[in-house]
């Protein structure tokens, strides 16, 4: 019960900030430097939040890319002595084709292993002359396979085949992917919290540089509540501007980063993919709701000292 | 109207005011003299809930001010006009926004109650000024306009502290009348002044009660007065 009272509070709140009150914003004075800082600082917050929330998709896509992408597949190396590796070539897919979990499984050609190899050695490899080992790629179904089972069984069938299942490397990857998104969220809240302090700060320093204005409407019957709403009314909507703009500058300059390839680096995946542009326009609305609290409760506190 | 009953207030440890007790009725007129520092404005203060009693009981409109919330002491100061020796006002605004700031505060359609406005402006003379800011007046057009501010909501109660400090004789006698004019529309007065003779001279037109602050009490005064 209590909770819907708050919230219908907050809302009452609002509704009074959007519909203003002329005569009410009248009574304080035009609070000069702080409303200007107060629109800088949400600005500046806003254009950070941005590539924090950018950030924090792009970790979010990419932990994903690779938890999805890598789980499902696997790879069996064959590294045999040039006669046998035939043999145990085939002796291994006949294991993959009769092991439960294997979805498919396909000898890698010459073409990709170059391709695979490229990267390091450049082209036109005599790949014919090198000892390299032969790969199969594995897929498997949605449950999966028993990989301590199946290395059993390759021991035993083909003895130069080794299973790679990429959990040595995927792990670390996408444990590190998910840091990087959970550090953004938390520089999203760090930003939230210190555009609070800012406009606490300035809520302040507009409160007590108007002592004046609060001692008299208090002495002719103001409510707390009336000479509190001047302030948080002014401030709000400095921060809700200051944070749009800041927003579209943000955003401009992640569309203006370099375009990304596909084997591009990831920080020139760092942007926003479909509906996720939709993300940066709750920055202006929490940096607005920010700058609602910090300043109500800042003229609160400051008007409980007013008798 | 408002009610004292025992009333002590202290400050830095040392009483200012002890063993109060007064009752303002309604259309009562009271004079409150005292020489400089006797407590007078304390007096006031404790009457329009500036200052909370250190003991005894307050009482405005039949509520015991020590129970009141900061809302409901807002609301009840909506129907005490009070009036400063030293008059504080809004800079920014006019002497027009400034007299009608209560109606503001409280949330009343100002437009709706031009027509008052602009009577009780002319009635303190201000009707030319009334655009001005307050930095612009003399001190007797403050203390005009300042009374035209507590009386705008219509209050039960006017308590004016040294309403003629800063002004000459003239312009005290014509604050003392618009005093008197509202005590005949049933309005409660309470005076503070160390002006007695703009306590006798007043006393000569209407019926009122002298009291004094002496040695931190209040008294009746006597027959002097």
């Amino acid at each position: 019960m209590s909770i819907l009272v708050k919230i219908q509070g907050v809302l009452t709140a609002a509704a009074e900030i959007a519909g203003g009150d002329r005569a009410a914003d009248r009574v304080v004075p035009p609070t000069g430097f702080t409303a200007t800082l107060t629109t800088f600082t949400a600005g500046a917050m806003a254009f950070l939040a941005v590539f924090a929330l950018a950030l924090s998709l792009a970790t979010g896509r990419l932990a994903e890319r690779w938890a999805s992408e890598l789980a499902q597949t696997s790879t069996v190396r064959i590294s045999a002595p040039l006669e046998e590796i035939e043999a145990q070539t085939l002796a291994a897919q006949e294991v993959l084709r009769t092991t439960p979990g294997v979805l498919r499984s396909r000898i890698m050609s010459e073409e990709e292993q170059m391709l695979l190899l490229e990267p390091w050695f450049g082209p036109d490899l005599p790949l014919e002359d090198l000892p390299i080992p032969r790969l199969i790629e594995v897929v498997e179904d949605e449950n999966g396979y028993d990989a301590a089972g199946l290395r059993l069984r390759l021991a035993g069938e083909a003895p130069g085949a080794f299973l790679d299942d990429h959990t040595r490397w995927r792990r670390p990857l996408v444990s590190a992917a998910n840091r990087l998104r959970s550090l953004g969220w938390v520089a999203i809240a760090l930003i939230a919290l210190s555009t609070g302090a800012m406009i606490t700060l300035a809520a302040r320093a507009a409160l007590a540089a108007n002592a004046q204005v609060i001692r008299v409407t208090r002495l002719v019957g103001a409510r707390d509540v009336y000479i509190a709403r001047a302030f948080v009314r002014r401030f709000t909507i400095r921060a809700l501007l200051g944070a749009f703009v800041g927003t579209v500058a943000g955003c401009l300059a992640i569309v203006l980063l370099p375009s990304a390839a596909d084997e591009g680096a990831f920080l020139t995946g760092l942007g926003f993919q479909g509906w996720h542009w939709l993300w940066p326009l709750t920055i202006p609305l929490l940096a607005a709701l920010v700058a609602f609290w910090a300043t109500r409760s800042a003229a609160l506190r400051t008007l409980n000292e007013v008798t | 109207m408002i009610e004292l009953e025992n009333v002590a207030y202290s400050y830095g440890g040392g009483d200012l005011l002890t063993d109060i007790s007064l009752r303002l009725q309604s259309g009562s007129f009271h004079f409150l003299t005292g020489p400089s520092g006797a407590g007078k404005s304390t007096f006031l203060k404790l009457c329009y809930m500036e200052l909370a009693a250190s003991k005894g009981l307050v009482q405005v409109f039949g509520q015991d001010v020590a129970a009141l919330g900061r809302d409901q002491i807002a609301l009840a100061r909506r129907r005490i006009g009070v009036v400063h020796q030293e008059c504080q006002f809004l800079d920014h605004l006019s002497v027009a926004e400034n007299i009608a700031l209560p109606l503001t505060v409280s949330g009343r359609d100002v437009a709706a109650e031009s027509q008052n406005l602009s009577d009780l402006i002319s009635w303190v003379g201000l009707t030319k000024q009334q655009n001005q800011l307050p930095p612009e007046l003399s001190g007797g057009e403050r203390q005009r306009a300042a009374l035209a501010r507590a009386v705008i909501m219509g209050p039960d109660v006017i308590l004016a502290d040294e309403p003629t400090g800063n002004v000459d004789w003239e312009m005290s006698q014509r604050l003392m009348s618009l005093l008197i004019e509202l005590n005949k529309m049933g309005k409660s007065v309470l005076v503070a002044t160390h002006d007695l003779n703009l306590i006798r001279t007043t006393k000569a037109q209407v019926s009122a009660r002298v009291l004094r602050i002496k040695d931190k009490r209040l008294q009746l005064a006597g027959a002097d007065l």
